[in-house]
């Protein structure tokens, strides 16, 4: 269907992809598969015309195509979904489909009726029973993917490109979504699937192509090839699954939260936070486990300060309550948080390394109110190798960083602030299989300096590794609490799924 | 040093470079142009937009705009004007407060402080967006400034206040020694203090500063403010140079002070730029002001070439941010 040869992209100071030849074939899945940085969305960014400068050639059905824009592309049949949806969220489903290429009559007036039931004929091919007229803004992640699915159906896409299609969905839309893909591979479309989660790989893709620092380093059917050859394949190098050994938790209460409860914005709706206790040892790491609107980040954010005015409930830690106002009442209070969001929450990614790592204690790299730079970029280096940041100085914008480095700044700028509660929600969200293992690590080590951890986590093989005793959520309460020794994905699964459907 | 390299070298001096070739065509244009007394008319003339554009600086990079510093500079200027001139008679009590030169400075600027302050407050506390804020401000502080003059200038106000606007001081002129008083102080607080490397960090991302404990209120809060106290000394420096509060007066400063702001390549989405930019960007606009007049450029014409200019400098800040 699709055959690119020797494809070659060079940003200023980088070889972003190097000779790449791949192929396409109607009727499979094929799975692009990579740490971050290997050239995975350079390459579909190519395919899809985002990029019409490159090396090399690409081949459509046998005719070589040069793509100017997006629209091109989507015009000959190739669409992509963007891990970031595309969609405006005030205009309706229909509106949103034929965005760009509204049916009209002869006068120039929208046919709206026609638009509709063709959306509403796409719709049930896909399953989704919602009404077209329905706004965007009102639907789930999940079911807006649908509709980026639908507009690529739209334009009779004959190759369709999703990009970590299931980042920000649950386990049940984890579903529906392979029943779509499982329907487009039967009508003979060729599709490209990019996931960082092999698990997923495994259940839908039927070839896969390896990229390793822009080159392709290995393809062949996902038949014969098992979860550790992949990770191989990708890092160059075998890593294995995270050795917790032996681990000593303190005997000591770090945190204790009493009768917490977070009101919702709507008096209407249930509460987001309803009557949550728990508590904290000093060393220890606590998973919380909980799917997508479970209130995992609103509990995080709820002891970080964040809502003041809608929390009630008590907060101690070291056995002394805390009033908390505001995210400095609680770094004063010896807490810190890596949010879920790096780029969103955790960064200025517009300045370098050094700013965003002191930029929560610049009283302790300043004399008399004036910042010595020395002192922030010792401050900097300390972090920089206690935590191997690689990044080529110090005063290097962390937006050239890759999402594990980027990762690791938000963690050194925590630390920065001595914290003695670390509350990492999703911290290995969107970084490569290495990097993950290396944030392990630093968990554990963090815990064995007597820190104690709480990690909020979607991804089960996360909260199983790292955790010494789990929390699970469901609609804003606790439903079960497990050692680590009774946890497994059965039964946290089973707490996690809400009752009231 | 490939080409991308000296092309960054360029683009963080493109305004200098600019300037420097506008002096140069301007030079070459006119034998009036590269004279002391022409260069001395320059730096006064740009120390009041300077002054301004410094506070606009620090608003623009926690991605807000101040619309009301015209105004605001109209009143503080016409409240220390009017104190200066008759003081303040208590009839009911029969007392008369009157003010000594300091005093009227001092409360000239509290009215800006107080003004942006309340700005401020305004937009951190019921999150009412900058623009619409500090647009209601302009209206404000306008309408105040009528009431308080009447409609008519404030003259006559004696010659120690004028020598502020018309004074020299070591070979120097006083407004321009203002002007150079409030950069140094902007530079050393925009990149050597903790406040200011917060304001930089809420304009990159205010969710991430948030997040890092950073007080946003206080800062924003505290750089409306800071707009305000500069827009009040703006306010001093033109009333004493004309010896006259006029009630119009600073009439579409703001725009002029935005325009130095974003020809200094500060970005209007917030956290990017710089003081000195600014401060280039005010000189290039004074000096093509200045130019444009000695080469008998209609002023109708003049609007248009400022125009023009205030294009090409974003058009030309977007491609090296795009080639970056």
């Amino acid at each position: 269907m699709l055959v690119a040869e020797k494809i070659g992209k060079r940003f200023p100071g980088v070889v972003a992809l190097d000779e790449v030849s791949m192929e396409l074939l109607a009727g499979k899945v094929t799975a692009i598969i990579g740490e971050n940085g290997a050239g995975k969305s350079t390459l579909m960014k190519i395919l899809s015309g985002v990029y019409p400068e490159y090396e090399g050639r690409v081949l459509y059905k046998g005719t070589e195509v040069k793509f100017a824009n997006p629209k091109e592309a989507q015009e000959c049949g190739i669409a992509i979904i963007h891990q970031e949806l595309n969609l405006i969220p005030d205009l309706s489903i229909a509106e949103n489909i034929y965005l760009g290429r509204e049916v009209t009559n002869e006068f120039g007036v929208l046919r709206k009726r026609l638009m509709r039931e063709k959306t509403q004929e796409l719709l049930d091919k896909l399953k989704l029973t919602v009404n077209p007229d329905t706004l965007v803004r009102d639907l789930k992640v999940g079911q807006q993917q649908v509709v980026e699915i639908a507009k690529a159906l739209l334009t009779d896409a004959e190759v369709i490109i999703m990009d970590e299609p299931t980042s920000a969905i649950s386990d049940h839309e984890v579903d529906i979504l392979f029943g779509i893909i499982e329907n487009l591979r039967r009508e003979n479309k060729a599709i490209v699937y990019i996931s960082h989660k092999l698990d997923e790989l495994f259940r839908i893709a039927d070839r896969y192509i390896v990229l390793r620092d822009g080159r392709v380093t290995e393809a062949g059917e996902m038949k014969g090839i098992d979860h550790d050859a992949i990770i191989n394949k990708m890092v160059g190098r075998e890593v294995k699954m995270v050795n917790k050994g032996s681990r000593v938790v303190g005997t000591e209460k770090l945190l204790e939260v009493n009768r917490l409860s977070l009101r919702p914005l709507d008096s209407l709706k249930r509460m987001l936070l309803d009557d949550i206790s728990f508590h904290l040892f000093r060393g220890e790491i606590l998973g919380v486990f909980g799917l997508m609107g479970a209130g995992r980040t609103e509990l995080l954010e709820s002891v970080f300060g964040l809502h003041p005015s809608k929390c009630v409930g008590e907060i101690s830690i070291e056995q002394h309550k805390i009033k908390l106002r505001s995210p400095e009442d609680a770094i004063n209070a010896g807490i810190a948080l890596v949010p879920e969001d790096r780029k969103k929450d955790g960064l200025v990614l517009g300045l370098d390394v050094k700013t965003n790592i002191s930029v929560s204690v610049l009283d302790q790299v300043s004399y008399a109110g004036i910042l010595s730079d020395k002192k922030e970029v010792d401050l900097a280096q300390q972090y920089i190798s206690s935590l191997r940041i690689k990044t080529p100085s110090c005063k290097e914008k962390v937006k050239n960083l890759s999402g594990g480095n980027q990762q690791k700044v938000v963690l050194a700028r925590c630390l920065a602030t001595r914290p003695k509660l670390l509350m990492l929600d999703e911290p290995t969200r969107g970084v490569d299989a290495n990097a993950k293992h290396e944030i392990y690590k630093l968990i554990f080590e963090l815990s064995e300096a007597g820190l104690g951890l709480i990690v909020v986590s979607s991804e089960l093989p996360e909260i199983l590794a790292v955790s010494d005793r789990i929390l699970v959520m469901s609609e804003g309460k606790i439903t079960a609490e497990f050692s680590s020794h009774d946890a497994n994905e059965d039964n946290i699964l089973k707490a996690a799924i809400p009752k009231t459907i | 040093m490939d080409i991308s390299q000296y092309r960054s070298k360029l683009a963080r001096f493109q305004s200098s470079i600019a300037l420097f070739v506008l002096c140069l065509a301007l030079s070459i244009l006119s034998d009036k142009f590269l004279t002391p007394e022409n260069g001395w008319n320059i730096l006064r003339q740009t120390s009041v937009n300077v002054c301004i554009s410094v506070g606009m600086t620090l608003v623009v990079l926690t991605a807000g705009i101040d619309l009301s510093v015209g105004a605001v500079l109209a009143l503080s200027g016409a409240v220390a004007a009017g104190l200066l001139k008759t003081g303040i008679e208590l009839p009911s009590n029969d007392l008369f407060v009157g003010f000594t030169l300091l005093g009227t400075i001092v409360v000239g600027l509290i009215t800006g402080s107080f003004l942006g302050f309340f700005n401020g407050w305004v937009i951190t506390r019921f999150k009412v967006p900058p623009f619409v804020a500090t647009l209601a401000m302009l209206t404000i502080a306008r309408g105040f400034t009528m009431l308080w003059t009447k409609g008519y200038p404030i003259s006559g106000l004696g010659p120690n206040f004028a020598f502020i606007g018309t004074g020299w001081f070591l070979g120097v002129p006083v407004l321009v020694w203002i002007a150079l008083i409030v950069v140094v102080v902007a530079v050393i607080i925009s990149n050597k203090t903790a406040f200011g490397r917060y304001i930089y960090a809420i304009g990159g991302n205010e969710s991430a500063a948030k997040l890092s404990g950073i007080d946003i209120g206080k800062v924003k809060v505290l750089v409306y403010t800071i707009a305000g106290a500069l827009a009040a000394v703006g306010g001093i420096m033109v009333t004493s140079r004309l010896d006259s509060a006029q009630p119009n007066a600073g009439m579409g400063y703001e725009l002029d002070s935005i325009a130095a702001v974003v020809i200094g390549g500060t970005s209007l989405s917030g956290g990017r730029g710089s003081i000195m930019g600014t401060v280039l960007g005010a000189l290039i606009i004074g000096v093509l002001n200045n130019g444009l007049v000695l080469l008998d450029v209609s002023p109708f014409w003049q609007q248009v070439v400022k125009g023009l200019v205030i294009l090409l400098a974003v058009i030309i800040d977007k491609v090296n941010s795009k080639a970056e």
